[in-house]
């Protein structure tokens, strides 16, 4: 049957100006009609299909996994019992090229945080096995050997290990409030992710972009910045902000075994503390010189009650800042936003306004649902809070406890076993 | 050496007192999150129902260009000469030219097919996923020209950058075994 194709032209110009026109106007299409039905073709035409290219196979996400477990157990044997730095710094150049630009850096142990945080806030959210294991499981070997992980297995640590170029010794004081830094980011992780407002972490990763080869401009900068200060500041992101650090400093601190600087005894030669670039390794105490510095129980004593009082300024200020946190979420926001600035309704450039608007959803049910998770921020920020100030006033405290050094030890909490010390060690077995 | 040995092993009882309570506590939680587990990947994709063409896709993905692509469900295209999807609402005349053409890409290849069908097949390495074919195709049309994420592209961020800043919240987690949302496979219930 054939149609006049010039009539036929003309008048769809004309339902088509008239569609558009009305599509301006309402912009709610929920209900698909097939308008011009799907035409039986004479000539033998075949349609083609659509193409879609599957997903990473699930398979290759548990190999992943299985990479990390032996990465994480060579990384321990290297540290610990063959005490090798060279195979240490090789096995964390594969770890940059498989977790870092392979799989473009993203799952890491470091976001999974968020992951299992959301798990437990968000009973809709199912977690995967992946993630799971990407965050015990550096966790348990850390328990058991210390910061294995941060030497061999972190893509990001590698990274930073590898630009090391002239490291520069920090003051104590700078290195202690620098310090609290990681706890502050991690309790902001963890109250963005439960409260389902934003994986902070992610968003954040300096190196991500890197390893991507491919970023937005600032975050090409945050990456760079960061490597170029890693020349000069050992490990900057590792020491002062990665959160999974606060964890597993907690883990390490503990451990079982921890990788030692002799392999024998101390020989007070020195050799390994200019070998440290992260100043974590722990200077033998002087008891006459304690003595005369006044450290003594009466001290420990003021520090340690003065904790509570630490911890209800870190929930004051909590609970002072925990409005200004919640606009973080895009519900909390479009809520104010509508609520204090009315004439934005009218705004057409706004799409989130404008799709809001559209969507049918009434002022009401937003403002609820934004009421219910400014009350998670306010008792987010509060539990937040209280943690920082314990962290404060603990930081504060360890400067005033004296504990009796006779060798020169690394630091079970800051120590990321890299081996540089081991290297330095004249000492034979 | 008494007092030495004595302070030593308390220290040691400390440490493994922490130790073991830090184990539980790691397990504890290990275990709480087991029971939430599942075994499937999630993979963020995009309800074609939900989406406003806001043009955010293009510009909002980590990935240069987007990891979102307009695909084309065939079963839903009428093959109209005058295609919403393809030609600017005042095209001059209904032909190839680029002034006549919505995709800023010119990712869109329009063929003849026979009197009067044409098929409008997405070249996917032009396309830059910027909703403007979906916009026309929905408004005049059926709505067959629709956004996706496309799995070889996409890197399955922990957080979809795009999902983000979605003003209808229209990405969202599906498992990897179904990962695409595409119309005629998959359509809302018809309202007849």
């Amino acid at each position: 049957m054939k149609i006049n194709n010039m009539d036929m032209i003309k008048k769809m110009k004309l339902i088509f100006f008239l569609f558009t026109v009305f599509y301006l106007f309402s912009t709610g299409i929920s209900a698909q009609q097939q308008r011009f039905p799907k035409p039986e073709f004479e000539s033998g035409y075949e349609q083609p299909s659509t193409i879609t290219p599957e997903p990473r196979a699930l398979a290759l996400e548990y190999f992943d996994v299985l990479v990390l477990l032996v990465v994480l157990s060579l990384a321990t044997w290297l540290a610990l019992k063959k005490r090798s730095r060279q195979g240490i710094l090789w096995l964390s150049v594969f770890t940059l090229i498989y977790f870092g630009f392979y799989r473009n850096g993203c799952i890491c142990s470091i976001g999974a945080i968020q992951n299992v945080t959301l798990s437990f806030a968000d009973p809709g959210y199912a977690i995967s096995l992946t993630a799971l294991l990407f965050f015990i499981l550096p966790l348990a070997f850390t328990l058991f050997f210390g910061r294995t992980f941060c030497a061999g297995a972190c893509p990001l640590g590698a990274i930073q290990d590898l630009v090391i170029f002239k490291p520069l010794s920090l003051p104590k004081w700078l290195n202690k409030t620098l310090g609290i830094i990681p706890y502050i980011y991690l309790s902001l992780a963890v109250l963005f992710a439960a409260t389902g407002t934003d994986f902070i972490i992610c968003r954040y990763d300096p190196f991500v972009g890197i390893f991507r080869m491919d970023a937005k401009f600032h975050m090409v900068v945050l990456g760079i910045s960061f490597l170029l200060m890693g020349m000069f500041v050992a490990r900057p992101y590792c020491r002062f902000f990665c959160p999974y650090g606060v964890l597993l400093s907690w883990m390490s601190r503990f451990s079982r075994w921890h990788l030692t600087i002799t392999p024998a005894r101390c020989i007070q030669c020195k050799l390994c503390t200019n070998s440290c670039p992260f100043d974590a390794i722990d200077f033998p105490t002087n008891e006459k010189e304690v003595v005369k510095s006044g450290l003594g129980p009466k001290k420990f004593l003021t520090y340690a009650l003065l904790i509570p009082l630490w911890m209800i300024m870190g929930i004051f200020a909590g609970e002072r800042s925990h409005t200004w946190l919640s606009k973080a979420n895009q519900d909390v926001y479009l809520a104010e936003l509508l609520i204090s600035n009315p004439e934005m309704k009218n705004d057409p450039d706004n799409i989130d306004v404008q799709t809001f608007l559209a969507s049918g959803k009434t002022m009401e049910t937003l403002v609820q649902e934004a009421e219910v998770i400014r009350r998670k921020f306010y008792f987010g920020s509060m539990i937040a809070g209280g943690f920082i100030g314990l962290v404060v006033g603990m930081t504060l405290l360890n400067t005033v406890v004296f504990r009796k050094r006779q060798d020169f030890e690394p630091h079970k909490g800051n120590c990321v076993s890299c081996g540089r010390c081991m290297d330095y060690c004249p000492v034979e077995k | 050496m008494e007092d030495n040995s004595r302070s030593k092993n308390r220290r040691e009882f400390i440490q493994s007192g922490m130790r073991l309570s830090l184990a539980l506590a790691l397990g504890s939680v290990s275990g709480l999150a087991l029971s939430k587990v599942v075994k499937d990947e999630y993979v963020w994709q995009i309800d074609p129902f939900e989406c406003t063409q806001c043009g955010r896709c293009a510009t909002e993905c980590v990935m240069t260009p987007s990891a979102v692509k307009c695909v084309h469900a065939y079963d839903l295209c009428g093959y109209c000469d005058l295609c919403g999807g393809y030609f600017k609402p005042d095209a001059n005349q209904l032909s190839t030219a680029a002034e006549n053409q919505l995709c800023p890409t010119a990712a869109i290849e329009r063929r003849f097919i026979e009197e009067p069908y044409f098929e409008y097949i997405i070249n996917e390495d032009l396309c830059i996923g910027c909703a403007k074919c979906v916009e026309g195709c929905t408004a005049f049309g059926n709505g067959s020209l629709h956004l996706q994420i496309i799995h070889d592209i996409c890197l399955n961020c922990n957080e979809c950058a795009i999902a983000r800043v979605c003003p209808s919240n229209a990405i969202k987690r599906v498992k990897a075994e179904n990962s695409y949302l595409i119309k005629g496979d998959f359509s809302k219930e018809q309202e007849s």
